[in-house]
C-alpha cells in the first residue's frame, strides 16, 4: 500500500491502476478521523430536522413496536416470555435489533445516497457506511435510557453484569458494519439492493429470538445453524445482561466468529468494489 | 520524482464502456437477461460480437509541473479534462500508467460538495472543510476570515435551504478558497456568481498560485486562463495536443476550430444521473437561413434550440438558458414557459421527447464571442440539468447600429434604439 496516506507537505502519493484484493488501511482510517466525527454527526443532524417531536422519535420508535409486539405476540398470541413480563423481554431484544436494523437500513443506501462527494473528492470510501452506523449508535445511546425506566416500573433491577452490554453492543455494530458494507457495495451496482433490504430485514428479525424465546427452536443442530445469526447472540445476551437467566452459551461464540467472518470478508469486497465507485454510481 | 516537482504523469489512460454504461447493469434483472442473450448468442453463429464499445477518455497523457506553477488545461467538453482532473484528485483510478503527486492534493471539482440544505452556514463550513480535507482546528482558525469573504455573516446561522443561490455559491467558495493543499485542482468554479464576485475569485486563486502552491486549473474562461497560468496543456479527444506559454496555447485552441461547432450533443456520461427524468440532447444556434452555425450576425435574428428527451413526466418545467460573455458575465436569462400562455399550457410536460426554441431578434447582441448555459428545472422543486458552458457562439456586427464608424463598442447589447433629434431654434 503506497498510495493513500497525505498529509505533510512532502509526502509522495502515488497514482496508478489499483489492482486485486486490498486490506484496509488503519493508518490511512486514523487521519480521515475527523471527516469520520463530521459525518456521523451531520447524519445524526440531519435525520430528525423538521421534524416536530426530534430526537423523541429514537425512543418513540421502539415504543412502538413494543407496544405493537406485545399486544400481538403477547396479549394476542401468549407467547411464553419466562418469568418476565413480555414488554420487557421483547425491549430488551428490541433495542439492539432497532440497532442493527436501522445500521443496515442506513448504510446499504449510504454510497449511493453520498454519491456527489464520491464523484468528486477522495477519502477512503469505508468512512460513509461507517459513520452512518456509527450515527446510529447515537440513537440507541438515548432508547436505552428507555430500557431503564421499563425496569424501573416493571421492578427489574439492574445487576453489574449489565457491564456486558458494552461488548454485545460492539458486536451488534460490528454485525451491522459488516453486512453494511456487502450490501452498500453491491447497491452502487445493482439498486436492487435497496428493494431487498426491507425484505431481508424482515426475514432476519424473524430469525432471531426477539417476539419469541429462543427455547421454541430444537436444540442440537438446528439451534447450531440458528446461532450463526449473529443477532441471536446478540439479543440473548441482552436478556441475560440485564435480567440474569442462562448464560449465553456456545452460541455467542459462533455469532462472533459469523461477525468477524462477514466483516473481514466485506473490507476486502468492499476494497475491490471501491474503485469503480465513482464510475459507477 | 525531483524534488521540485509536484505533479508528475506518464502514460496515463482512463477507459470507460460506453455499451455498458448506456444500457447500465443497474439491477439484477438485465445482468441475469443480458447473461442468458450471451448464452444464447454462442448458438447463432455470428450474432456474438459484443455490443459493448470502449472509449478512452484519456489516453498517453503525461506532463510534468513544478511547484508553485500554475497550469491551465483547456479542451472543450469530452475532451477528458474532467476525468484527468479526477484522476489527479484520486476520485477514480487510472486504467494505465502512472503519477505521483507531492503533498496534499485540494480540488474544487465544484464548489459545495458536501453541503447540507438542512444545516446551517456556520455547520456547513465545519461539514465541507472537512470532507474538504481541512481540520477541525484550521477550521476554527480561519473561520472568520471565510465568514467574511462569503459576505453572509447575517445568515450564518440560517439553514442554507433558506440561502439565495448567490450566497450559497459565496459560501461555498469562500470555504474551498481557504483550504491551502499544496497542489490545489480547480474546474469551473469561476463561472458563478456575480462579476464582482469573480473578480473577488480570481484574486484569491492568484494569491494562491503565488504563496508558492501547485494549481491546476480547468476553464472554458480564456481570459482567466491566460491571466493565472503561466502554461497551458490543450486536450482534445484524451490526448495532449500541446503544452505552451498558456497565450499561445489560448491561440492555438481558439484558432484550431477546437471551440467551434454551433452544436452541442450530450454525451452520456456528461450527463449527471440527478438529472433525470430530464436528458438533454442537443442544443444549437440557428442562423436566419436554417443553418446550424457558430457564427451569427447581429443584424439578423438568432435560434436557440434546445433539444430534450423526458423519461418520466415533469410538472412545471421551464428549460431554459443563461446567455454569458465569454468572461463569464451575464447578459440574460430566459425560460421556455417565461410567457403566461405557455407558463399555463405547459403546467406539466409528459413523456417524450421535445424541442424549445428561442428566437432572440435581430439587433439585439454586440459583437463578439457568447457563451450558452443552459438550464432545466422545476422553480422551487428541482433543479434537474444545468451546464454552464453548452455552447459558444459569435456574432457579428457588421451592418449593425452605428458600424458606420469601425471602432469597438463596449457592452454586450447592441440594440438599435430609436432616436430623434430636434432643431431647438439656432442660437
Amino acid at each position: 500500500m503506497v498510495e493513500a496516506k497525505p498529509l505533510t507537505s512532502n509526502q509522495v502519493v502515488t497514482i496508478k491502476p489499483a489492482k486485486g484484493w486490498l486490506g484496509i488501511d488503519l493508518q490511512e482510517l486514523w487521519h480521515y478521523r475527523e471527516l469520520i466525527y463530521f459525518l456521523t454527526w451531520r447524519d445524526i443532524k440531519v435525520r430528525y430536522k423538521q421534524a416536530a417531536l426530534g430526537i423523541a422519535w429514537a425512543i418513540l420508535q421502539p415504543v412502538l413496536t413494543t407496544a405493537i409486539t406485545s399486544i400481538v405476540f403477547g396479549y394476542l398470541l401468549k407467547v411464553d416470555s419466562g418469568n418476565l413480563p413480555y414488554p420487557v423481554f421483547t425491549l430488551a431484544a428490541l433495542l439492539p435489533w432497532h440497532l442493527f436494523q436501522l445500521s443496515l437500513q442506513k448504510s446499504s443506501i449510504s454510497l449511493v445516497g453520498n454519491a456527489n462527494l464520491i464523484t468528486k473528492i477522495y477519502f477512503p470510501r469505508v468512512i460513509i457506511p461507517l459513520s452512518s452506523v456509527l450515527a446510529v449508535l447515537v440513537d440507541f445511546g438515548i432508547s436505552l435510557i428507555l430500557l431503564f425506566v421499563a425496569m424501573a416500573i416493571f421492578k427489574v433491577s439492574l445487576t453489574w453484569t449489565a457491564l456486558w452490554l458494552i461488548p454485545l453492543t460492539l458486536l451488534t455494530v460490528l454485525a451491522s458494519l459488516a453486512v453494511g458494507l456487502w450490501l452498500s457495495a453491491l447497491n452502487v451496482q445493482y439498486r436492487d439492493i435497496q428493494q431487498m433490504v426491507p425484505f431481508l430485514l424482515q426475514i432476519w428479525m424473524y430469525a432471531t429470538p426477539i417476539v419469541y424465546p429462543i427455547t421454541i427452536i430444537p436444540e442440537g443442530m438446528i439451534r447450531d445453524i440458528y446461532s450463526l445469526n449473529p443477532m441471536v447472540g446478540v439479543v440473548q445476551g441482552f436478556r441475560w445482561a440485564l435480567f440474569g437467566g442462562t448464560p449465553p452459551d456456545m452460541s455467542l461464540l459462533f455469532s462472533s466468529i459469523a461477525v468477524i467472518v462477514l466483516l473481514i470478508s466485506g473490507l476486502f469486497f468492499f476494497r475491490r468494489m471501491e474503485k469503480t465507485f465513482a464510475d459507477v454510481v | 520524482m525531483e524534488k521540485d516537482t509536484s505533479i508528475f504523469v506518464r502514460g496515463i489512460g482512463k477507459r470507460y464502456q460506453i455499451g455498458a454504461f448506456q444500457e447500465r447493469q443497474d439491477t439484477l434483472r438485465d445482468v441475469i437477461v443480458s447473461r442468458t442473450q450471451k448464452m444464447g448468442n454462442l448458438f447463432r453463429k455470428g450474432s456474438s460480437k459484443s455490443k459493448k464499445e470502449e472509449i478512452w477518455a484519456l489516453r498517453d497523457v503525461s506532463f510534468e509541473v513544478k511547484q508553485g506553477q500554475a497550469l491551465g488545461i483547456i479542451g472543450r467538453n469530452g475532451a477528458g479534462k474532467s476525468t484527468l482532473l479526477k484522476i489527479l484528485s484520486r476520485v477514480t483510478d487510472p486504467t494505465e500508467g502512472y503519477g505521483e503527486l507531492r503533498g496534499r492534493v485540494g480540488s474544487l471539482l465544484e464548489v459545495g460538495t458536501g453541503f447540507h440544505p438542512e444545516l446551517t452556514g456556520r455547520e456547513n463550513i465545519f461539514l465541507n472543510g472537512a470532507i474538504l480535507g481541512m481540520q477541525k482546528r484550521e477550521i476554527e482558525a480561519r473561520f472568520d476570515e471565510i465568514v467574511d469573504f462569503s459576505e453572509v455573516e447575517k445568515f450564518i446561522d440560517t439553514p442554507v435551504k433558506r440561502y439565495s443561490s448567490g450566497m450559497y455559491l459565496r459560501l461555498a467558495f469562500a470555504v474551498a478558497a481557504h483550504l491551502e493543499p499544496e497542489i490545489l485542482v480547480v474546474d469551473e468554479v469561476l463561472a458563478v456568481g456575480d462579476a464582482d464576485f469573480q473578480r473577488k475569485c480570481l484574486g484569491k486563486m492568484g494569491d494562491v498560485a503565488d504563496s508558492g502552491r501547485t494549481v491546476l486549473f480547468v476553464s472554458h474562461n480564456m481570459s482567466a486562463i491566460s491571466r493565472l497560468t503561466q502554461e497551458s496543456i490543450v486536450l482534445d479527444k484524451g490526448n495532449v495536443l500541446l503544452r505552451a506559454p498558456s497565450s499561445e496555447a489560448v491561440d492555438f485552441y481558439l484558432n484550431r476550430g477546437l471551440s467551434k461547432m454551433g452544436e452541442r450533443y450530450w454525451e452520456e456520461d456528461e450527463i449527471p444521473a440527478s438529472s433525470a427524468p430530464f436528458k438533454p440532447l442537443t442544443i444549437r444556434i440557428i442562423d436566419k437561413d436554417g443553418h446550424v452555425s457558430d457564427s451569427v450576425r447581429s443584424v439578423d435574428p438568432v435560434t436557440v434550440e434546445i433539444e430534450y428527451e423526458l423519461t418520466g413526466d415533469i410538472t412545471g418545467l421551464r428549460v431554459g438558458y443563461y446567455l454569458f460573455t465569454t468572461r463569464g458575465e451575464p447578459i440574460f436569462t430566459s425560460f421556455d414557459t417565461d410567457s403566461e400562455e405557455l407558463f399555463r399550457e405547459f403546467t406539466s410536460r409528459p413523456k417524450g421527447v421535445y424541442a424549445s426554441r428561442c428566437i432572440i431578434p435581430a439587433h439585439t447582441l454586440n459583437e463578439g464571442r457568447f457563451v450558452l448555459g443552459v438550464n432545466a428545472s422545476s422553480y422551487h422543486i428541482k433543479r434537474y440539468f444545468q451546464d454552464d458552458q453548452a455552447l459558444s457562439f459569435s456574432v457579428d456586427a457588421s451592418g449593425a447600429a452605428g458600424t458606420q464608424w469601425p471602432e469597438p463598442r463596449p457592452g454586450a447589447v447592441r440594440p438599435a434604439l430609436e432616436w430623434k433629434i430636434e432643431e431647438r431654434g439656432r442660437a
